[in-house]
């Protein structure tokens, strides 16, 4: 056994980042006052820990961007849609071999990320439309609240999301049967923002849960199942597309 | 760490595809990515292990929901990248490097004002269990409780090493401590 050390050696850094019980700590403060060593040691270690906490952080010697984007940009580039009728192309199919080359559309994602946006504004618009010529149930909404362009997407309190969730339920069913038709990358991306919506759709329900009559819980439901409606149809308007 | 407004929206823009977002997170991040890849695994893996972290990033960046900040998000990528080529690695290493490198095998520095190595280089040869724990709990600020969970051991297993790992690079830290 190393001379130098004693029974606290091995408990040291436990000190320095005060993570000993308040007895051991007592113990340990007295025993500094008696051990040169040991208080040697704890000088060290707070000198390490601060030296550590000093490091800058360490920016590579050469650019690895090329290499990255080299890396990342050959596989979300294109994505692949014939948009020729179905009618059109089975008749060139059966011209004769060759006849038929497909008509190549190519959609980057920032395009379909725009073209999503649109329709979502779109959709948006539409539903304001539709629940803005809604008769109402009560009288008609009076003071500046009436103006205001959030009372259309915040819903009275315990609107229809069965309505939403069987209009869903029959795009999902579409979605699932059509998906080999789509370029993986595109259903990753559909996947990863359903995923988003669902997880937002799952918090607003347990919250309604606790408060059915909540208008505001009610509202943020119906805009998550919109979010959710709006790119089941997109999806599956590109999956008639190209199928 | 509080969400950063621009990297949030880059990090949007970047999910949608966009490559021009994605290397503006890389430019603000990529120091701090490859300082913690290069002190875990060494200056011969950094340069190649850093690209990983941002294709899995990239490939990933769908699910960062944006409720911490990207860069917090990012790190923990890059942990767990370093940690899987860390196992990739293992066995390759130990053929070749005893476990003993290392530092305990090193002259300390004689006397007070002259010393061995620099601190990063004598983090370099800690030994690699100890180095792993070193970096991530005094130099990247996880907890004991978090980094047992990444390695797979206990916290009584990482607190030991972590201290065995100070004690070695005390003898290393060299003039004006």
């Amino acid at each position: 056994m190393n001379p130098n050390r004693d029974a606290w050696t091995d408990r040291l850094s436990e000190y320095v980042d005060g993570e000993l019980d308040p007895a051991d700590r007592a113990a340990l403060d007295v025993h500094l006052q008696l051990c040169e060593g040991c208080a040697g040691t704890v000088e060290e270690l707070r000198a390490v820990l601060q030296r550590a906490g000093a490091l800058e952080p360490d920016a590579p010697g050469t650019d690895l961007w090329p290499a990255i984007e080299a890396r990342i940009a050959a596989p979300r580039r294109a994505r692949v849609f014939d948009l020729r009728g179905r009618r059109e192309r089975e008749a060139l199919r059966a011209s004769g071999p060759g006849a038929w080359q497909p008509r190549r559309w190519s959609f980057t994602l920032p395009q379909l990320a725009a073209a999503a946006a649109l329709l979502v504004v779109l959709s948006s618009a539409t539903m304001w439309a539709v629940l803005s010529r809604r008769p109402a149930a009560g009288p008609p909404p009076t003071g500046p609240s009436a103006a205001a362009p959030v009372a259309a997407t915040v819903l009275p309190a315990g609107f229809e999301a069965a309505r939403y969730d069987a209009a869903i339920a029959d795009l999902e069913r579409v979605l699932r049967e059509r998906r080999s038709t789509l370029d993986p990358a595109t259903v990753r991306v559909i996947e990863q923002n359903l995923l988003i919506i669902d997880q937002a759709t799952a918090e607003a329900r347990k919250a309604l849960a606790a408060d059915p009559a909540n208008s505001y819980l009610n509202g943020h439901l119906a805009a998550q199942l919109m979010r959710k409606l709006t790119l089941l149809r997109q999806a599956t308007a590109i999956v008639a597309i190209h199928g | 760490m509080a969400p950063v407004a621009s990297d949030l929206q880059d990090a949007a823009l970047a999910a949608a595809g966009d490559t021009r977002a994605f290397e503006r997170l890389y430019r603000a991040h990529v120091a701090r990515i490859h300082g913690l890849v290069r002190r875990m695994l060494g200056s011969d893996e950094a340069t190649e292990v850093t690209q990983d972290v941002f294709v899995r990033a990239w490939q990933k960046i769908g699910s960062f929901r944006g409720e911490a900040a990207f860069g917090t998000w990012l790190h923990r990528v890059a942990v767990n990248v370093v940690l899987t080529r860390r196992a990739q690695l293992g066995t390759r290493r130990s053929r070749f490097i005893g476990e003993e490198q290392v530092l305990e095998n090193l002259p300390a520095r004689p006397g007070g004002r002259d010393f061995s190595l620099d601190f990063e280089s004598a983090i370099a040869r800690l030994p690699e269990g100890a180095r792993h724990i070193f970096v991530l709990h005094d130099v990247e600020g996880y907890r004991h409780e978090e980094i047992a969970g990444l390695l797979g051991v206990t916290s009584g297993t990482t607190k030991a090493q972590l201290h065995r790992a100070r004690m070695l690079l005390r003898r290393h830290l060299g003039p004006g401590r």
